[in-house]
């Protein structure tokens, strides 16, 4: 059994939380649905901004070239970092040049991705999430379950319990309204003291050399606009080429992600404010290396929307931590064991290939064509189980030889009728653990055809 | 230097040139936009009202906030209660309503189109606990397309579309007006 499978098992068995994990979920996709249905012109912007992606993917040096040229020009100094760990020593570095020491964020999943968070406070600096669901998790201690709700596994109760011990508000209190505005104060406090912020991006523009930052609540500008320093932390595939491309984009995101017609606060950060200082981190971290990857290339024109992993039926049901990865969900099961494929290699499996994903996806990624075929590299480099293995073997050999196949299927068609239950349904028999196996018919088609077919 | 690595990477592993398409002009026939703009401004939770019903500025203002208010404006034709060119952006933590011009409009989303140059400081329209953008009617275009025609990224160091008041519905789903910026967003159409 692997991992996601063993988590998602302990996530099912709370029945009541699972199926309002699931209706939680479904009711985001619907309201996608709805906003993705009141544009006529829908599925040519999806086709719009698939082939923008290929295009910028195509240039992607000469693009980032052009970026750093123009935000250089515009007074940001630009780094760039291979991996995580050179991200964090950069951030870290320009933390300290500033004398930074009260740090606040806004959503960004390549600090996520690159353990920004724990590497700071290593260094005794204090860092706050300043999302409301972030905030939520930073303060449980755990990591986001969803790229765009982050706190979509936790019932107002827990949030409730959470802030009264932590935010001192009333025990027992449980109106989200309520811990809404008592996090409203406590997060206005650390802004106006905050002596750096840090934010993601959603886009840069290679034209103009700056960053778009997308939110509902705010956070990003609060932080970005009261501290004197800004620090905007993007990977190598955030870029568009030109500012009339945010047309096609902004349009999808919002739609895909929630159902929101646009997120309220579409920031473009071209110039440090009036005595501040902006930096701009570019990050690869195994991009590239993704690039090089033909059949997975496509995974790097995602967007962040989420939107797979709402229509996502394995999702739903399991939860995102149950994925262990940064992006959980489908896209999270294509990019992640591009990292680290051996670590990673049971996700590709957490899908039923219904290819919802595909269809819901604003940039049109082939997901779960992506995830079939990381299912054969794993398969090909030996990473799969040993159960899955065998019995792959053994129905190989038995599929590719008609005599066998026959012989087996007599047997299992009699077997299946005539053994005690405990022998059919053993410990191997991983397919019927939860599930019931058909009655078995008493001949096989191939028996039925010779004796019904017309006589010539 | 991993600048020099990365570009070098990408070079070895990118795909094969294609074209960069054409973005149509989307003309669709329907209510003008105005209309549109007023009603998808309202389902995201704004308040649209026409300067022509009020007297002036000041009054419209004082009727859609019929209490002491501190007001923060660049707008010469209101009061403002600090100067926003002498004051830090911390000092504008205690203003209760920013009025601050804005444009162009987008009738499919109800945004609302701020420079650094409209709101002098560019926390402004956050920090106040409730924001009034004065929108031309006239300025309203369908969708952003057409915005970005309009507009240039780059014309100021900052720039933001609002589509109406901060929100949040991270717990449990529940739609929370007034998360981390203003708890309501008025625009008033002139």
């Amino acid at each position: 059994m692997n991992e996601h499978a063993t988590k998602a098992a302990a996530f099912i068995k709370d029945e009541a939380r699972t199926d309002w994990h699931d209706e939680s979920l479904w009711f985001v996709r619907s309201k996608r649905d709805k906003a993705a249905h009141s544009i006529p012109e829908w599925e040519q912007l999806r086709e719009l901004a698939s082939q923008i992606k290929d295009h910028t993917l195509a240039h992607l040096d000469e693009y980032l070239e052009a970026f750093e040229a123009k935000a250089q020009e515009n007074g940001v100094t630009v780094h760039w970092a291979a991996d995580a760990g050179e991200h964090n020593r950069i951030v870290y570095r320009i933390l300290s040049e500033h004398k930074a020491h009260r740090i606040v964020k806004s959503k960004s999943m390549l600090t996520e991705e690159c353990g920004l968070n724990e590497y700071l406070e290593e260094k005794d600096l204090e860092v706050i999430d300043t999302d409301l669901g972030e905030r939520i998790i930073q303060l449980r201690e755990e990591p986001p379950s969803h790229i765009v709700m982050p706190a979509i596994h936790l019932k107002k109760e827990e949030v409730g319990e959470l802030f009264h011990q932590k935010l001192q508000t009333e025990k027992g209190a449980t109106d989200p309204k309520y811990l809404t505005e008592a996090a409203r104060q406590h997060l206005r406090h650390s802004f106006l003291k905050a002596d750096a912020a840090i934010t993601g991006v959603n886009f840069a523009i290679a034209e103009t050399g700056g960053v778009v930052v997308c939110t509902n609540e705010g956070n990003a500008d609060m932080g970005t606009h009261l501290a004197p320093l800004q620090i905007h932390c993007m990977g190598i595939e955030k870029i568009l080429p030109k500012a009339e491309h945010l047309g096609v984009f902004t349009r999808l995101l919002a739609r895909s992600a929630t159902g929101q017609p646009s997120t309220i606060f579409t920031s473009h950060h071209h110039k440090a404010k009036k005595g501040g200082a902006m930096h701009i981190v570019i990050v690869d971290n195994g991009r590239t290396t993704q690039l090089g990857r033909p059949d997975f290339r496509n995974s790097l024109k995602c967007i962040r929307c989420g939107a797979c992993m709402n229509t996502c039926p394995i999702y739903r049901r399991s939860g995102g931590h149950s994925y262990d990865s940064t992006v959980p969900g489908p896209i999270g099961s294509i990019l992640t064991p591009g990292i680290d494929l051996k670590k990673y290699s049971g996700l590709p499996f957490a899908s039923t290939l219904c290819g919802s994903c595909s269809d819901v996806c604003p940039v049109k990624i082939d997901i779960h064509e992506q995830l079939y075929k990381w299912r054969q590299i794993i398969a090909e480099e030996g990473h799969l189980p040993a159960v899955k293995k065998q019995s792959m073997a053994i129905a190989g050999s038995v599929l590719s030889r008609p005599g066998w196949y026959k012989a087996a299927g007599k047997s299992a068609r009699w077997l299946t009728r005539w053994l005690p239950r405990p022998l059919v349904y053993n410990p191997l028999n991983t397919w019927g653990r939860d599930r019931e196996l058909p009655e078995s018919p008493k001949q096989s088609f191939q028996e039925w055809y010779h004796k019904n077919r017309p006589a010539s | 230097m991993s600048k020099e690595k990365i570009l070098s990477g990408i070079k070895a592993a990118k795909p094969a040139d294609k074209p960069l398409p054409e973005i149509p002009a989307f003309v669709v026939e329907g209510p003008p936009a105005s209309e549109i703009f007023g009603s998808i401004a309202a389902q995201s939770g704004s308040r649209v009202v026409r300067a022509s019903d009020f007297e002036d500025l000041a009054t419209a203002v004082h009727t859609l906030f019929p209490y002491d208010i501190t007001i923060a404006t660049p707008l010469p034709s209101l009061k403002s209660a600090v100067n926003l060119q002498e004051v830090e952006p911390a000092d504008l933590k205690t203003i209760d309503v920013a009025v601050l011009p804005g444009q162009p409009g987008v009738a499919e989303n109800g945004a609302v189109w701020v420079t650094e140059q409209d709101c002098v400081h560019r926390v402004l329209p956050f920090i106040a606990q409730h924001l009034v953008l004065v929108l031309p009617e006239a300025r309203i275009v369908r969708n952003m397309h057409e915005a970005y025609q309009q507009i240039k990224i780059d014309e100021t160091g900052f720039g933001v579309f609002i589509a109406g008041p901060s929100k949040t519905a991270d717990i449990e789903q529940s739609l929370v007006i007034g998360a981390q910026g203003a708890r309501s967003l008025t625009i008033i159409l002139t």
